[in-house]
């Protein structure tokens, strides 16, 4: 019986690796489709590492932490507390959530990273912004000009059912932008690119589309879209 | 390119400020021969447009004289690189107007903020005031503790040096993207405070006194210790800081604001 409800708590989570045991939410770090060398040469088998079990891992550690401080706060009603935690959930629970989405946006080569978007997704970017090169020209455009820690993103906005580039700070994630459905993002997050590309941010925009995942994209499109 | 060779430049190599005049406008066709060209110059008095640029400054010692602590490779990326090219990135913007000219490096990084309504100029112009004062806050055997009165007035304000020491590491650490820690003393509370900063902004921007910065952008430390901040952050205050370097900054900063001055409340 005890098993049954465990399994079923399991199914939970939307795919971030969510758990949840005695009503306390815990979230782990989720596997990557593929072997960390996979993406090379356009993403180093390193920096997939580090970025992987050290950073993923060290927001969802500290976001499983704002979490369960959280709860404390709020079974005692201690407002300034609950307040005083929203940063860290919004920068530790941000991050979890961006990476997870991260890591589904990119396929090695021979698993059809790269591969250009068909289907509805392909002839709306055809649409909205003229061709693919047009839309990655200006998402490169976009990346390369935030300042600092952020995010570029490719979404669909819900209501408008149109798509939209979009940059966001740190690791904000798209929806604190509206009510927009992230398809593809690419961090601009130092750490993402500096072993390699040292500070040429433009070199490794330009080469993180040799990898691009347009399947997952499209099938979150197509699901917001039909 | 439209610069005359002959430009003679009236300013030291060392300041900062360097003022060149763009001739090109006077020379019909750049086929004219060097001497001609010079002749040109020596007798034209009034130039058509003047151009201002910013030169960069060095760290002051070599690029690998804080090793182990910080590698010359990152010196080599941080100041060569990302300190270079935000100034050149600064003199390019520059060049389309004079509206900004003729201000010193900290002017010009509070003309540009204009009171947090930044113009483009303002994330160059201030990380590079930024960088120059990060290298000058470091020194190879750096380290230890401040003496005299520096080391008083930490402890008067912090309680004892490990309290501000455990402040500081505890600012970076808890930092959230990029940005900086700041030793700062407050112009108008008269005491030092531990303060962090996001992406370019700097203490300058209301009005305090900087003594101490550390860069926590992760182009500062990734290449020598990777996601490990804490490390970078220890060896930056056991190994680099320049304490003289502050006590320096200390001394400029009492002719502005009086730190003898008792407190008194106002009745």
């Amino acid at each position: 019986m005890a098993l049954r409800t465990l399994a079923t708590r399991r199914r939970l989570g939307l795919g971030l690796g969510f758990q949840s045991i005695r009503g306390l939410q815990t979230f782990s770090l989720p596997d990557l489709p593929y072997d960390y060398g996979a993406l090379e040469p356009a993403i180093s088998g390193e920096i997939m590492q580090l970025h992987h079990q050290k950073h993923h891992q060290t927001y969802i550690t500290n976001y499983n932490k704002a979490l369960e401080q959280l709860d404390a706060a709020m079974a005692k009603g201690d407002a300034p507390t609950v307040v005083k935690l929203q940063s860290a959930i919004k920068f530790n629970g941000g991050g979890h959530v961006n990476h997870s989405i991260f890591w589904k946006n990119l396929a090695p080569v021979r698993e059809g990273g790269g591969e250009p978007p068909k289907g509805s997704l392909g002839s709306t970017i055809d649409t909205n912004f003229g061709s693919l090169e047009a839309l990655i020209q200006k998402m490169n455009a976009e990346g390369a000009a935030v300042q600092g820690s952020g995010w570029v993103w490719l979404g669909v906005d819900k209501e408008l059912k149109k798509l939209v580039i979009e940059t966001t700070a740190n690791q904000d994630p798209l929806v604190t932008k509206g009510s927009l459905v992230p398809l593809l993002g690419i961090d601009v997050w130092e750490h993402a690119y500096y072993l390699q590309y040292k500070n040429v941010r433009p070199d490794y925009l330009k080469n993180i589309w040799k990898v691009m995942n347009w399947k997952y994209a499209s099938e979150v499109y197509e699901k917001e879209c039909p | 390119m439209g610069w005359s060779a002959s430009c003679i430049n009236p300013f030291p190599a060392s300041s900062h400020l360097l003022v060149a005049i763009n001739m090109s406008k006077h020379l019909k066709s750049s086929q004219i021969p060097l001497r001609k060209q010079k002749r040109a110059w020596l007798g034209n008095e009034k130039a058509r447009c003047v151009l201002a640029y910013y030169g960069l400054q060095k760290p002051p010692y070599e690029l690998d004289a804080l090793e182990p602590y910080m590698s010359r490779k990152t010196l080599e990326m941080h100041w060569g690189k990302h300190h270079r090219g935000y100034l050149e990135g600064l003199n390019k913007q520059l060049a389309k107007s004079d509206v900004l000219y003729g201000y010193t490096m900290e002017e010009l990084v509070k003309v540009t903020y204009n009171s947090g309504n930044p113009f483009p100029e303002f994330n160059n112009a201030a990380q590079v005031w930024n960088h120059d004062f990060f290298w000058e806050s470091m020194q190879p055997g750096g380290g230890n503790e401040p003496i005299l009165g520096l080391l008083q007035q930490i402890e008067m304000d912090f309680g004892s040096f490990t309290n501000f020491k455990e402040k500081f590491i505890e600012a970076a650490l808890s930092l959230l993207g990029s940005g900086w820690v700041w030793l700062v003393l407050k112009r108008n509370e008269k005491r030092l405070e531990v303060v962090k900063t996001s992406n370019a902004i700097s203490p300058l921007l209301w009005d305090d006194i900087p003594i101490i910065s550390l860069d926590m952008w992760e182009h500062a430390y990734y290449l020598d210790y990777k996601n490990e901040k804490g490390k970078y952050v220890d060896v930056f205050m056991n190994h680099l800081v320049s304490w003289n370097m502050a006590m320096l900054r200390m001394a400029r900063a009492q002719s502005f604001v009086n730190l003898a001055e008792p407190k008194i409340p106002v009745a």
